[in-house]
């Protein structure tokens, strides 16, 4: 349970970083938080011949409001994110969900631009990034780009980057809404999730004017529901709509079985948290 | 490839050449240091046995390349009491019976250590959310929990 043997640097320039990862020529990884990394470089599942360290380039640690968006750089840590006050006023949502990734030591050490770039299924922040539509900023060597985070997230695991890639910043624009909720059921407490829901609603005269759901756990990479949305503004808020809305997100889903649980109690299980997660959005305001 | 670091661990500094990248945290306070009160349970980031404080906050560190720590202050569990001088949230662990074999105590301490000083702990909750990440096989946790309260409790008090 020891990592295999590596070459390491840690520039302080992102220029630098881009330089060494092109040398290597996809022999690399980055190393960021290292919370998804250094466990399987001690199994040795990863082997690479270089690690390009990322935590000495101090400029992609920021958390910022940048017109109507909260913008924060890659290497911010998941504490940062937990205890922000621009993070809780302006994406409450992702507040809620920092909550549940992992535990203490891991949020102290592990980043958002790793989590992102882990693309793991059943984390919260690729979650975070669908529902809030966020747009991440690469650096490669031909300079920066933008990609919206449904391009990103590829499939479980895997994401749209070239090996010499680095995320930069994630944007996140600021969703206007009367109510929202974010519910997840794992196993144990910092467990990634079997089921998770956000939702966030704008209320019109009759029914919603807008709303957004996201949804993990029971895909390949983190769902936005766009059809979802769109049912849902057609639907008269009462009190039947939490359980109509349950019956559109667990038909829109199509989980797999895995070790962890059923696909059937999966899809059981979200249709429980989109009820749940309806009610509380609908009686955030009167 | 072998690099030098520089570290202070527990106020004393440290520093050491012919250090691997590949090296551990973990390793490198236990085997390089002698400092094996850090305890090595599951090596990839489950258990919290080598939780240990870096600049200040709990990780663990086997998730942590001893070259990463490099300017950095670690505080691990020889850095907080004596035998003779157990610290605060030493004796509380003590007096509420929060161990029995001792093997995840290390990692409970160092949580504790960051949940007393960076966190509130208004509420149990609190505190077992905050040591949800360190895993003990005997107590049942319930103990741990008490010790750390009282910790709390005695905290406000100084």
């Amino acid at each position: 349970m020891k990592p295999a043997r590596f070459e390491y640097v840690a520039p302080t320039t992102l220029d630098a970083a881009v330089k060494a990862l092109a040398a290597a020529s996809g022999e690399a990884k980055i190393l960021a938080g290292g919370q998804s990394l250094l466990p399987l470089l001690n199994f040795r599942m990863a082997r690479p011949a270089l690690l390009v360290d990322l935590n000495g380039i101090k400029e992609l640690s920021f958390i910022e409001l940048r017109d109507d968006s909260v913008v924060i750089g890659a290497l911010t840590r998941h504490r940062e994110i937990e205890h922000s006050p621009l993070i809780a006023s302006s994406l409450p949502v992702m507040s809620a969900a920092m909550r549940h990734v992992a535990h203490l030591a891991i949020r102290n050490r592990g980043t958002i631009g790793g989590s992102l770039s882990h693309a793991d299924p059943a984390a919260e922040l690729p979650m975070m990034a669908m529902f809030y539509c966020a747009r991440l900023t690469v650096q490669g060597p031909e300079g920066r780009r933008t990609i919206a985070a449904k391009d990103f997230f590829v499939d479980a695991l895997t994401n749209c980057l070239a090996p010499e890639d680095i995320v930069v910043e994630i944007e996140f624009p600021i969703l206007r809404h009367d109510g929202w909720a974010f519910e997840e059921v794992a196993r144990r407490y910092g467990d990634f999730a079997l089921a998770s829901i956000a939702v966030s609603i704008r209320r019109g005269r009759s029914g919603l004017d807008d709303a957004r759901v996201a949804v993990m756990g029971v895909a390949d990479t983190p769902l936005r529901l766009a059809a979802v949305e769109q049912q849902l503004r057609d639907i008269e808020i009462d009190d039947r709509m939490p359980d109509r809305f349950s019956e559109l997100v667990t038909s829109s889903v199509t989980p797999n079985d895995d070790l962890h649980a059923s696909a059937e109690y999966r899809k059981h299980l979200l249709g429980e948290l989109a009820r749940r997660a309806l009610r509380t959005a609908l009686a955030a305001k009167g | 490839m072998t690099m030098s670091v520089s570290v202070t661990v527990n106020g004393t500094r440290h520093d050491v050449a012919g250090v691997e990248p590949r090296l551990l945290l973990s390793d490198f306070l236990r085997d390089t240091l002698g400092l094996t009160g850090t305890h090595v349970g599951c090596e990839h980031g489950v258990c919290g046995a080598c939780t240990v404080l870096m600049d200040g906050h709990s990780v663990r560190s086997c998730l942590t390349l001893a070259v990463q720590a490099h300017g950095c202050e670690i505080t691990t569990v020889e850095g907080l009491g004596t035998p003779e001088a157990l610290n605060v949230l030493q004796t509380q662990f003590r007096e509420h019976h929060g161990l029995q074999c001792g093997f995840c105590t290390p990692g409970m301490l160092m949580t504790g250590e960051d949940l007393l000083r960076n966190h509130p702990l208004a509420t149990d909750d609190e505190i077992r959310e905050g040591l949800s990440g360190n895993l003990c096989r005997c107590t049942g946790y319930q103990n741990i929990v008490a010790a750390i309260r009282s910790a709390a409790a005695l905290r406000e008090n100084i």
